[in-house]
């Protein structure tokens, strides 16, 4: 099986891999880019723990092929904080307990984000209804909504600025 | 939050951030399908399609020719198990069971039941050389429902077993009914036949999973030297240890067990599956080996708790709880060992009542193994007992909650097993249950119902081990050896400024590997936050004395003339002379060397806790959705000692305890096949089903324990499904005794009891 040369940016920076064709994304990531920040949970898109921004939209990265970010931009939980510092919803995830396990919170972050950016108002019943799509086992969810929450206000602030 | 009687903390109560949030925050936290160990290569476990099965032949020999292929294992390779029950942990485990459960030697007892695991240079490899293995089975007819496996007639999962009576005789046929045994007060018959009133009824739960998010994940390197190291996803790197050790007969010391960051476990990551396997892989391919599961094979290779049927006749009189005759059948899955007696032993808790008479199956059924599963056994039992008192109560035309009052448990109270309760916070959560607003407030409309019910759980105490190493500059290492689901390292730290007096932000607690600190038993029973607090306390007194000791040196007095408050040693014998811990901790070199305490225990004196639940719901006739509009859970929890993270498992706990009543359960076929083994089908809540669970924190310190801690995280799952179905009686007027209360459920019997 002959692979394939993808070469994308991820996280700002240019990459450069080869791959089979049947390589999900989310196991180029982990297995061959060393970005195990992205998690399976269910490897059939049920669960939204490895959520990534490909151009511009969110995707559960088990169900994209490696192949197919070719000439693509992409953001993974590794990219969301800016150097040392966090953004505002990974330090309100951390003010407001937020994760108890933490294996779900990198793709609850990751779709926060994406929800945050394109609907900076967003309320209570529009984040679970954005979020329905990552499971959370631990928290029962109250605390994760309530950390979206407090991150608007500095997002917004943020935006404007 | 209400607080009876507690000490003024410094640290405890407080909100401070955990100390592995920035890692879990940024994707940087290692969990146990992260490392890649240098060489490493792949596993694929083989599973059995069939429920139930006799293996014939296992033919590898194609297999073992697929290109890239590194090893082949099956239950042959392992040692010859014995059949002896030994203690490695949370319970009692049978070593050739435990070891059949890895890897099948005679017959598969379930499908997804693994016969062979295969190591290749990659995933996709191993996968399609596992597919090459040749297996000849005789394929027998299974039985997957309790009430099935416990006829005489029924098919056996092992024909040599015998139903284990009280006082250990064994019955005279062979039967799948593993175990039976009974609980005895008073009379029953007597209690029953003078009661005002009698309710008697038959419930049925299905098997649920416990949901964790993170599929089992296991790396093993089988070293040049005999050893074995270990990368896994546990809740007790020690029982993994022992348990490895057991399966493969090499002495524990040569194990390590490294535990990775868990994601989640709710008592799931207790048993081993998959270490034994990676570890004979690794040292059959000379490569360390990396064994995950799928999401399928999670749902259909690992142990959830028992699908129940429970039968409660239960007589109330002069307006309270009198006399309950019960009896439960518990699915064990393909080994004994359900949960039942737990469920005996806590569905009576929060009532003191006169006559009892619980008997108790545990039976084995065409399933997987079942496991421990947040507060296992008393969910179910509670489901069913808590839907009788509310039927008493409400036949009776008395508030379900004074009811509970009325008949409610306390200090001196003897349980099932005849054993007084200590102090327990039963009357004040249902007091405080009683006068909070959401109970107050009216509830109107039409569908619409409010349900209460309440739930026990013992909470664990067992083995822990600390060290606590204080550092020139103050600071101060916590090594404890208790896996961190959900934020212990932050609650033991606290316990430990508290007990130092120093601040939180100077003490770094890490979890060890096996090599580094001695046992701790599995962070399973609300142990950790208990019994190594317990651990903690004591480790940290022997800092102080220590330190007290390294102070008296210095003054020139006995230790006993130090004393130390605040943060400050003083001389008694001299006011001018005192030292702060930081000032003290910098002169270790001067005053005989590395400043260290450390405490290894037994906790005793865990308090056993109460929850009550309050739900509100509307149910949807049309449709047979039932929306949760409200929900307030009570809880005794002794001490908070991080009260976010206690709301927080409080939270968790309701919502698996919503998706059990409403949603959750293992659909099969008549072939023992199951038919939902994915999370689309498997229906657990999202953030879109649960409104706020508003977690009110009631504190009876419990006076086992320094602080007053009782454990938190398991009682929270008792009531919601008691509470939830009495909420639905409520609405529709229907008393539903299955669960899940799936709107198929609800519009079938609502139409048919039309």
């Amino acid at each position: 099986m002959s692979k394939h040369h993808v070469i994308t940016r991820i996280n700002g920076e240019q990459v450069e891999f080869l791959t089979d064709p049947g390589t999900s994304l989310l196991s180029a990531l982990r297995d061959q880019l060393g970005l195990t920040g992205s998690k399976e949970g269910c490897n059939n898109g049920n669960c939204g723990a490895c959520n990534v921004v490909l151009n511009g939209e969110l995707v559960n990265s088990c169900c994209v092929l490696a192949v197919e970010i070719n000439g693509a931009e992409l953001t993974t939980i590794e990219g969301v904080a800016d150097g040392d510092n966090l953004h505002p919803l990974q330090q309100s995830f951390i003010n407001d307990a937020a994760l108890q396990c933490g294996i779900c919170t990198p793709g609850f972050i990751v779709a926060a984000k994406a929800l945050l950016e394109r609907e900076p108002d967003a309320d209570e019943a529009r984040i679970r209804h954005w979020l329905a799509g990552n499971l959370c086992r631990c928290t029962g969810y109250d605390k994760i909504v309530q950390a979206v929450l407090d991150a608007a206000p500095e997002m917004r602030a943020a935006a404007r600025a | 939050m209400t607080t009876i009687e507690r000490p003024a903390y410094k640290v405890i109560g407080s909100r401070p951030v955990r100390p592995d949030g920035v890692e879990k925050v940024t994707g940087k936290a290692q969990y146990a399908a992260d490392p890649r160990p240098q060489g490493v290569v792949f596993g694929k476990i083989l599973r059995s399609p069939h429920a139930h099965a006799r293996i014939v032949s296992i033919d590898t020999s194609e297999a073992e020719r697929h290109p890239g292929v590194l090893g082949i294992v099956t239950a042959a390779d392992f040692p010859q198990a014995e059949d002896k029950v030994q203690d490695l942990g949370e319970g009692a485990v049978n070593l050739r069971e435990l070891s059949d459960n890895i890897l099948a030697s005679e017959k598969v007892l379930y499908r997804g039941h693994a016969i062979a695991a295969v190591a290749a240079a990659s995933p996709h490899e191993a996968e399609a050389a596992a597919q090459k293995i040749r297996v000849e089975y005789e394929v027998l007819t299974p039985v997957t429902n309790v009430l099935d496996a416990m006829r005489e007639d029924a098919p056996l999962l092992n024909e040599t077993r015998h139903t284990k009576m009280m006082g250990g005789q064994h019955s005279e046929r062979p039967s799948n009914i593993a175990a039976y045994n009974q609980f005895k007060a008073g009379d029953a018959d007597a209690g029953l036949a003078e009661s005002d009133l009698v309710v008697e009824r038959e419930f049925t739960t299905s098997m649920v999973h416990q949901g964790y998010i993170e599929p089992q994940s296991s790396t093993a390197s089988w070293n040049a030297d005999g050893t074995i190291t270990i990368w896994t996803s546990t809740q007790g790197a020690f029982v993994v240890r022992a348990q490895v050790a057991e399966v493969l007969r090499i002495p524990v010391a040569r194990i390590k067990v490294i535990p990775m960051e868990i994601g989640g476990g709710f008592g799931g990551k207790i048993p081993i599956y998959l270490d034994p396997v990676a570890a004979l892989l690794s040292k059959k391919s000379g490569r360390p080996v990396k064994l995950s599961m799928n999401r399928t094979e999670v749902f259909e290779g690992t142990g959830p708790t028992s699908g129940t049927v429970i039968s409660v006749k239960a007589g109330a009189k002069d307006g309270k709880l009198h006399a309950v005759q019960a009896t439960l059948r518990y699915e064990a899955g393909a080994y004994p060992g359900s949960p039942v007696g737990a469920g005996a032993m806590t569905m009576l808790a929060p009532y003191d009542l006169e006559h009892v008479e619980i008997h108790t199956f545990d039976v084995v059924v065409n399933k997987p193994k079942t496991s421990a599963y947040r507060a296992p056994g008393s969910p179910a039992a509670a489901f069913a007992m808590e839907s009788v008192v509310d039927e008493l109560a409400r036949t009776l035309k008395i508030d379900p909650l004074q009811f509970r009052l009325n008949s409610a448990s306390k200090e001196g109270t003897k349980q099932v097993t005849g054993v007084p309760f200590a102090r327990i916070g039963n009357e004040e959560v249902l007091n405080t249950a009683m006068t909070h607003p959401h109970y107050t407030a009216p509830i109107e409309g039409p569908y619409r119902g409010r349900g209460v019910a309440s739930g026990y759980w013992f909470n664990g105490g067992m083995q822990s081990s600390v060290v606590v190493a204080v550092n020139p500059d103050g600071t101060v290492n916590l090594v404890e050896g208790s896996t961190d689901i959900g934020g212990t390292r932050a609650s033991l730290a606290m316990q430990l400024a508290e007990t130092l007096s120093i601040p939180y932000d100077a003490i770094r607690p890490i979890v060890a590997d096996t090599d580094s600190i001695g046992h701790n038993d599995v962070t399973g029973g609300s142990r950790t936050t208990v019994a190594s607090g317990m651990a903690v306390y004591q480790a940290g007194q022997d800092v102080i004395r220590e330190m007290s000791s390294r102070a008296a040196r210095l003054w020139s007095v006995t230790p006993e003339d130090v004393s130390y408050e605040d943060g400050v040693f003083h001389c008694l014998k001299d006011s001018t002379k005192e030292l702060t811990f930081k000032e003290l901790a910098a002169q270790g070199a001067r005053t005989g060397g590395p400043i260290a305490g450390r405490a290894s225990l037994v906790a005793r004196g865990a308090g056993g806790a109460f929850g009550t639940h309050i739900v509100d719901v509307e149910v949807d006739p049309g449709t047979g959705k039932t929306t949760i509009l409200r929900y307030t859970a009570v809880q005794d929890v002794g001490t908070a000692i991080h009260p976010s993270y206690v709301e927080g498992q409080i939270q968790g706990g309701v919502v698996q305890g919503i998706g059990w009543a409403l949603n959750e359960e293992f659909v099969y076929d008549e072939n023992g096949r199951m038919l939902n083994s994915s999370f689309l089908d498997y229906r657990m809540p999202t953030a879109l089903d649960v409104p706020l669970i508003d977690a009110v924190i009631v504190e009876v310190p419990n006076p086992g324990h320094p602080y007053g801690v009782r454990g938190v995280g398991e009682v929270p799952i008792v009531p919601p499904l008691a509470a939830i179905a009495n909420a639905v009686a409520d609405a529709t007027g229907h008393r539903f005794t299955q669960l899940p209360l799936s709107p198929r459920r609800l519009i079938e019997e609502l139409d048919g009891g039309d």
